[in-house]
């Protein structure tokens, strides 16, 4: 699967936000959001993307479904590059790509009924009579597990996963070839969280969809992802096989990030070693020369705060960015 | 669930009802257990169990419309419920110290984090300002705030999610509290600031000797720092132990249920994950018999006819009829 023609392609993306102040009228300073990042997701596989709050994951996802356009770089869909194309042709190609929220909460519009919330892309793209389109609802409803009469009732009237499934339906109606789901499941108690895990991977064998899956949960992302990105401060410090990533992790930063997600194991939990990072990430206005993790890195030596690592071979699929790696690179 | 001893913590038989426009909800519905000097408790549980009404009403803070309708919580040996607001008040930040979820809600964004700390001092120890001050640089020190004193002057925002959560920490240790209730400490963090955050909340109770009473739907974070558990449903305890003994041995269907439908990084990704299918009741409507028996896979109908009673032996008990064999 992950050697299948890339879906979406990101060749080196920068994506700087301006802080202007209004009263001198001028750019004062930029956050650097995304910083050079190329990925590629394979038409079919799951890629997740992992970091802590600020690293940039969530601009990623925005720029791949058009939300958000890359400073510097390019993003290529299904072989081409999206920001060339004309403003009529990429806005077909939105339809390709849909994004589910974290927050089953506020994504949903509390006037509109649930029928409405589903079939309001189809009516904006023109797809489909009337008719059609309230089969369409009524499909996807059901595919998504929710009752027929939900179409008629309000957002209020559901729970945080039953409004995740709404959000689902609503994403499917265009019959995307590619959904970005940022936190998918954040918001959800853990019983509620594997009903719609497990929907997602239905839903994804059923249509032959490629996911981009965003979170900060390592252990949701492993288990939907084939191929796992994990990025600090703008940066993709390390990407490859979901399992390669996990069992033979090349950057201290990875390894400390699967070795601090609480396990529900007490004797597990009483046996890991402590506060393996130090501090918080630095500001992503004026981020650290060098190695962006060199400030809380264990193993930085004097060259990763001058010189930032290239991402090196770790074996096939495996990169990573780091002078003093974990793994022998290959 | 008494344990043996002084207590510092002892509620019995607690129930807190909140009235809402249309209906009264039971949040809290004949809870009872104990926490001895020392020790932390995990209460786990999911949106809605109670969890948090609990922690609440230890301190006498429960929203508009919750009412404490039954039952005692006694700190040290003193009765709180019933006790008017000035004497809750010296008991709370004195005596029982809190730290929420969200530092940037729970902290005042006009007051500089120095005045924050040293409040309690100031109002439960008639401190002077100064002393206020110094104490909260080795408060500030002791949370492992880098440059204690140069955070004196600075205010909330100018801070980052975890040094606001240990200028919280500061604040309710301000008094050496007896009990220490910490609700969702780290889920608004990220896992290395949570990492951080949870071993300083463990080296501080060991150094400072309290009891903590640590509130989470983390069921991660109640195996690395609880000593015993206390797991949630309904309004309902369900079942609760040592921390060991209930990871290790789970009895009730609910716990398994839980810990079942958190993937592991064992598991694989052909397999489906566990799920538990339905939602938690409307706590407004009255029960017959098993809270969690409509979502249960074992449940028979014996199970809705009446509340299951505590079964199991002293440090390890649980409600549930059909429990999980116990293996060893």
């Amino acid at each position: 699967m992950t050697d299948a023609p890339p879906m979406v392609e990101l060749r080196d993306v920068v994506k700087e936000f301006p802080i202007t102040s209004r009263v001198l009228q001028r750019r004062l300073a930029a956050v650097h959001a995304v910083s050079g990042v190329s990925l590629s997701v394979p038409a079919g596989s799951t890629f997740g993307l992992v970091g802590e709050s600020g690293c940039g994951k969530t601009t990623i996802g925005k720029m791949i479904v058009g939300l958000e356009r890359p400073t510097r770089g390019s993003i290529h869909f299904d072989g081409r590059d999206v920001w060339t194309l004309s403003r009529s042709e990429r806005r077909r190609l939105r339809r390709d790509r849909q994004l589910v929220f974290q927050d089953p909460y506020a994504s949903l519009d509390p006037r509109m009924r649930v029928g409405s919330i589903v079939r309001e892309p189809l009516v904006i793209n023109r797809m489909g009579s009337r008719e059609q389109q309230r089969a369409t609802v009524l499909r996807l409803l059901e595919e998504v597990g929710l009752p027929a009469d939900a179409a008629a009732r309000y957002p209020h009237e559901f729970s945080g996963g039953q409004r995740q499934r709404i959000g689902l339906a609503r994403a499917l109606a265009l019959s995307p070839r590619l959904i970005v789901a940022d936190e998918p499941v954040s918001a959800l108690d853990v019983s509620i969280r594997s009903q719609v895990l497990n929907l997602m991977r239905d839903l994804q064998r059923r249509h032959a969809l490629t996911y981009l899956v965003i979170s900060h949960d390592l252990t949701v992302v492993r288990y939907l992802s084939d191929l796992l990105g994990v990025m600090y401060l703008g940066k993709l410090v390390e990407v490859g096989e979901t399992e390669t990533v996990y069992a033979r992790a090349a950057h201290p930063y990875t390894a400390a990030l699967v070795a601090t997600i609480p396990i529900p194991d007490p004797a597990h939990e009483r046996a890991k070693p402590r506060r393996t990072i130090r501090g918080e990430p630095p500001s992503a206005t004026d981020p650290p020369p060098g190695c962006r993790f060199h400030t809380r890195c264990p193993r930085a030596g004097e060259i990763c705060r001058s010189v930032e690592p290239p991402l090196r071979a770790f074996g096939p699929q495996h990169l990573a960015a780091c002078h003093f790696p974990l793994q022998e690179p290959a | 669930m008494t344990g043996a001893g002084a207590s510092v913590l002892e509620v019995d038989e607690l129930r807190v009802e909140i009235r809402l426009r249309r209906s009264t909800v039971r949040a809290v519905d004949g809870v009872s257990f104990s926490i001895a000097p020392g020790e932390t408790v995990g209460l786990v549980g999911e949106s809605g169990c109670g969890k948090s009404t609990i922690g609440l009403s230890l301190l006498g803070l429960l929203p508009a419309g919750g009412r404490l309708v039954a039952g005692s919580i006694r700190l040290s040996g003193r009765e709180l419920t019933g006790l008017p607001e000035e004497e809750l008040q010296e008991v709370r930040g004195d005596r029982i110290g809190i730290v929420f979820q969200d530092p940037l809600t729970s902290l005042n964004p006009t007051m500089t984090i120095g005045d924050q700390v040293g409040e309690p001092l100031r109002i439960h120890r008639g401190a002077s300002a100064r002393a206020a001050r110094s104490r909260a640089a080795e408060l500030l020190e002791l949370v492992g705030l880098p440059g204690p004193s140069r955070q004196l002057d600075r205010y909330p925002h100018e801070l980052s999610g975890g040094m606001r959560q240990r200028v919280s920490l500061a604040t309710a240790l301000a008094c050496a509290p007896a009990l220490l209730v910490a609700d969702e400490p780290t889920t608004a963090l990220d896992v290395t600031t949570q990492d951080q955050i949870l071993e300083l909340l463990a080296q501080l109770k060991s150094e400072l000797g309290m009891a903590v009473l640590l509130i989470t739907h983390d069921m991660g974070v109640v195996a690395g720092q609880a000593d015993r558990v206390l797991v949630m449903y309904a309004g309902q305890l369900v079942e609760a132990g040592s921390t060991d003994h209930v990871f290790s041995h789970t009895r009730h269907r609910y716990t398994q249920a839980l810990l079942e439908s958190i993937p592991r990084l064992t598991t694989s990704r052909t397999e489906a994950l566990h799920s538990i299918p339905g939602q938690p009741p409307d706590l407004a409507r009255p029960f017959g018999g098993c809270r969690f028996a409509p979502r249960c896979a074992f449940a028979t109908g014996e199970c809705l006819t009446a509340p299951p009673p505590f079964s199991g032996a002293a440090g390890h008990v649980f409600t549930c009829i059909h429990p999980v064999e116990d293996g060893a």
